[in-house]
């Protein structure tokens, strides 16, 4: 006999308890909906879904289907995720480095961000910049201009657009210059395990990145100009910048707090990561005759990623899932656009929640799975 | 006296370049120090750039002037070692200074000096300084919500008591360490339970708790005089006993409707709210969430693949999704997966979705410990002959769970910081009560108080909490 009793029979009380439970509910789900009149489908996605939403990256009005008002509120979510992200990493990684400076008031200043930001809730943070700190800002016409183009008031923040000629030329000499960094890359690591050769490949990656992009301006006849926003008077007290890209006031409070509070989090990772390199790691490599710098970047850097990248792409995910958060100050994203006004209009709860769930789900297990990977590859093989 | 280089300073001349150093420090430190506090600008002859930088430049002069290696002199050694290390090292400890030094007078002015402590409306509110008025008018809603005020004597007792009972583990004797487990999981959790849906909730019920409050009292006051031997089955009879007495034969409903004892008011929990509410919440959650994310951990760690497919599924399922989704659920869908006539309260099922929320998070963090532990200790269970419960119980959970205190603390905060999420269901703790205390139009304008008020409760909660887990991190410490 290959299975035993003792082995099936906890499994199967498992089991059997799980398909209960849910039978119980979808049973449960049928009468209710039955009784309600409610149809259970999906065909809604293609109705027209008749509401406005206040700010969104694609073409949106009501005219449009319930799918494309879900997408509106995917890309919002994804815009302030990686807005937040990109802010959240950079501060992280300044504020981890100042966690371990030697420099004692830096050192406190950079503890005290950590532990202020960290322990108070997100809601409350959101809420705090939404509601009152963006609320003491300038009205349009009282706004003083940055730099004399961007325009910061309680309406939200008006930037200069650019207006590209010949976008797609530009773009290709970007391509053209990260491709040739690559290949240069691969060439001088090649050239240092033959030969022994160094090459400055920073300095020529630098190089290529300014000079073909500038070369596009030269000749590739690309041109580029801004279109600074020009104070408009609408009736005698109001007024309304126009041109140029607008940010919303809820963009900027969630990305802001988003940043600073998940910046945090990256900061006790970044500082985990560096401290977990062994100081004999360090001492050997300066006394193989390594540079200080080539001891941050070939001995400490890749050790401590290898500690840091693992939990700061959780910190990333949480920041996503967090981003949710956009609800409570009526930022359009997808919890609010999706999972609260198209909800309130179709009544089809279980379908729209499912949506919802599914996609954060999706986005969440993809991101562990690439993480999966990573690990897997960058792991010390040990015999 | 020797030949001095300005632009190399060194030990031979070290009290020139002490001295020479500390006054320049000194002076630009007092520029700053005399225009934050009072507004004075001791450089406003110069153009207005140059008297802006002046400081930082007077500062950095200083501090290069002594920074001097080895000078013998223990302070100006320490100084330099800590602050002072080379010329970005001090331009930063020279910003950070000035920094704190600007940014004191005004918050110490919003604070406390231009800020209005006194009266009871918003008229005595004109300064610049915060409103605190505000905070003292509403001061009841955020810590009660809308729980009636007469009544919260209830809510203040019922903490206490909790409070009282919770201690217990700091005063007991070694006599009693051993059932102080079985205390805080079992027992503990139930009596809350009892004091916050009967004692807080009220109404009716409120007669069955009391009865149940008496019959433990009385039966502990007797059970002193029982001896040792029989303590046991006195202690799993007679209170019991008591209680059923007390309920059908001495207390019983006719007195009740003949209105000689007057009942507690019922409070619905739609009207619970303010800091009380997150201290509920986030107290059962706590207590709900441990015992399912170790069922969980361990389902996942399990040797039958049908357990640990279904674990895997429930711990990533609840890791994947946003709690406001989680709660967006339990309102909107979940009633749907019932019977129609089955109705759950709202903050149970709140209770419920951020318990298994919670609960993965949980999972996750026991499931590290577990894999931390060698191999060893499983073997050596299992060669003493213990069965799987006696080997997680008495020696690889104690462990794992003793290796995840700082995991298992993060979670919790975790659970803390997002109890004010409830709003998306309608229940108001202190920040929901927050933001409808904004909306009043008596007192508009004052929610940059209301949100430090709460930030400052939640930061002394919270810092208390992670102080907490690593002094307890620190006791079970063990070398292995």
């Amino acid at each position: 006999m290959n299975f035993k009793l003792k082995d099936i029979g906890p499994q199967l009380m498992t089991v059997i308890a799980v398909v209960l439970v849910f039978g119980f509910f979808t049973y449960n789900a049928q009468v209710n909906m039955e009784s309600r009149g409610i149809d259970f489908g999906y065909g809604f996605l293609s109705q027209e879904s008749s509401f406005d939403v206040q700010f969104s990256l694609i073409e949106y009005d009501g005219s449009h289907s319930y799918f494309r008002a879900y997408l509106v509120g995917l890309l919002n979510t994804i815009l302030v995720s990686v807005i937040g992200i990109f802010f959240a990493t950079i501060l992280g990684v300044i504020v981890g480095i100042a966690r371990l400076s030697p420099n004692y008031l830096i050192n406190k200043f950079a503890a005290f961000y950590v532990e202020f930001f960290r322990n108070i809730p997100l809601l409350l943070q959101i809420f705090f910049w939404y509601f009152a700190a963006l609320r003491a800002l300038p009205l349009p016409q009282d706004a003083e201009a940055m730099f004399g183009i961007a325009f910061l008031t309680i309406k939200g923040l008006y930037v200069p657009a650019f207006i590209w000629q010949n976008f797609n030329i530009f773009f290709y000499s970007i391509v053209a210059a990260i491709i040739a960094i690559i290949i240069i890359r691969i060439q001088a690591k090649k050239l240092q395990e033959t030969q022994g050769k160094q090459t400055p490949v920073l300095l020529i990656s630098i190089g290529l990145i300014l000079i073909l992009p500038l070369l596009s301006f030269l000749i590739g006849g690309v041109r580029l100009s801004f279109e600074v926003p020009v104070l408009k008077q609408l009736a005698t007290t109001s007024f309304i910048y126009e041109g140029g890209v607008s940010l919303p006031p809820e963009l900027i409070a969630l990305a802001l707090s988003l940043s600073l509070y998940t910046a945090t989090f990256i900061a006790e990772c970044v500082r985990a990561g560096i401290q977990g390199v062994g100081k004999g790691q360090k001492e050997a490599a300066a006394s193989i005759g390594l540079t200080p710098n080539q001891v941050l970047k070939l001995v400490v850097m890749p050790q401590a990623l290898r500690i840091i990248i693992p939990p700061t792409t959780n910190q990333y995910l949480n920041l996503t899932k967090n981003s949710s958060l956009a609800a409570a100050i009526a930022y359009p994203d997808l919890v609010l656009v999706f999972a609260g006004t198209a909800l309130m209009q179709t009544g089809k709860a279980i379908e729209i929640v499912s949506i919802t769930m599914f996609t954060y789900l999706t986005l969440s297990i993809s991101i562990s799975i690439l993480m999966n990977w990573y690990n897997k590859k960058i792991a010390i093989t040990e015999k | 006296m020797s030949k001095i280089n300005f632009l190399k300073p060194d030990k031979t001349n070290l009290y020139t370049f002490l001295y020479l150093g500390s006054f320049l420090f000194f002076i630009s430190v007092l520029d700053v120090l005399l225009n934050s506090f009072f507004s004075l600008n001791i450089t406003g002859f110069l153009p207005g750039f140059l008297s802006f930088l002046l400081p930082l430049i007077l500062g950095f002069i200083g501090l290069y002037f002594i920074r001097i290696e080895l000078s013998g002199i223990k302070q100006l050694d320490l100084l330099n070692k800590h602050i002072n290390t080379n010329n970005f090292n001090a331009i930063l400890s020279l910003l950070i200074i000035f920094i704190i030094l600007k940014s004191i007078p005004p918050i110490l002015s919003w604070f406390f000096i231009d800020a209005s402590f006194a009266g009871d409306s918003k008229d005595v509110c004109t300064g610049t300084g915060a409103c605190w008025t505000y905070i003292k008018v509403w001061m009841r809603r955020f810590m009660y919500g809308m729980y009636p005020n007469g009544e919260q004597w209830r809510i203040n007792l019922s903490f206490i008591a909790l409070a009282l009972l919770g201690s217990v583990g700091f005063f007991a004797t070694d006599k009693f360490k051993k059932y102080l487990t079985l205390y805080y999981v079992v027992i503990y959790p139930f009596i809350a339970f009892l004091f916050i849906f009967f004692f807080i909730s009220g109404g009716p019920v409120f007669f069955d708790f009391s009865y149940g409050i008496i019959a433990a009292i009385l039966s502990i006051i007797i059970g002193f005089f029982i001896p040792n031997k029989f303590k046991f089955y006195y202690f799993l009879i007679v209170p019991f006993a008591l209680y059923i007495l007390l309920k059908y034969f001495i207390f019983f409903e006719e007195y009740i409707e003949l209105g000689k004892l007057d009942g507690l008011n019922w409070v619905e929990t739609g009207a619970w709210g303010g800091l009380s509410l997150t201290f509920i919440i986030s107290f059962f959650c706590l207590i709900f969430c441990f015992p399912i994310g170790m069922a969980f951990a361990l389902g996942r760690r399990s040797g039958f693949p049908l357990i640990r497919y279904i674990s895997i599924g429930f711990i990533e399922f609840w890791r994947g999704v946003p709690l406001i989704t989680v709660l967006f659920m339990s309102a909107v869908m979940f009633p749907m997966f019932l019977p129609a006539d089955f109705f759950i309260d709202k903050l149970v099922r709140c209770i419920i979705a951020i318990s298994l929320f919670e609960a993965a998070y949980v999972a996750e963090v026991i499931r590290g410990g577990l894999q931390a532990l060698p191999r060893g200790q499983y073997e050596a269970a299992k060669s003493l002959g213990m069965g799987y419960w006696r080997m997680h119980i008495f020696v690889i959970l104690p462990q794992a769970l003793k290796l995840v205190i700082p995991g298992i603390a993060n979670t919790f905060l975790a659970l803390v910081k997002d109890t004010p999420l409830i709003f998306v269901v309608g229940l108001l703790e202190i920040v929901g009560m927050l933001n409808l205390a904004k909306t009043n139009p008596e007192w508009l304008g004052f929610a940059m108080e209301g949100y430090v008020f709460a930030a400052i409760i939640f930061w002394i909660i919270c810092y208390a909490m992670s102080k907490y887990s690593y002094n307890l991190e620190q006791k079970y410490k063990t070398d292995r």
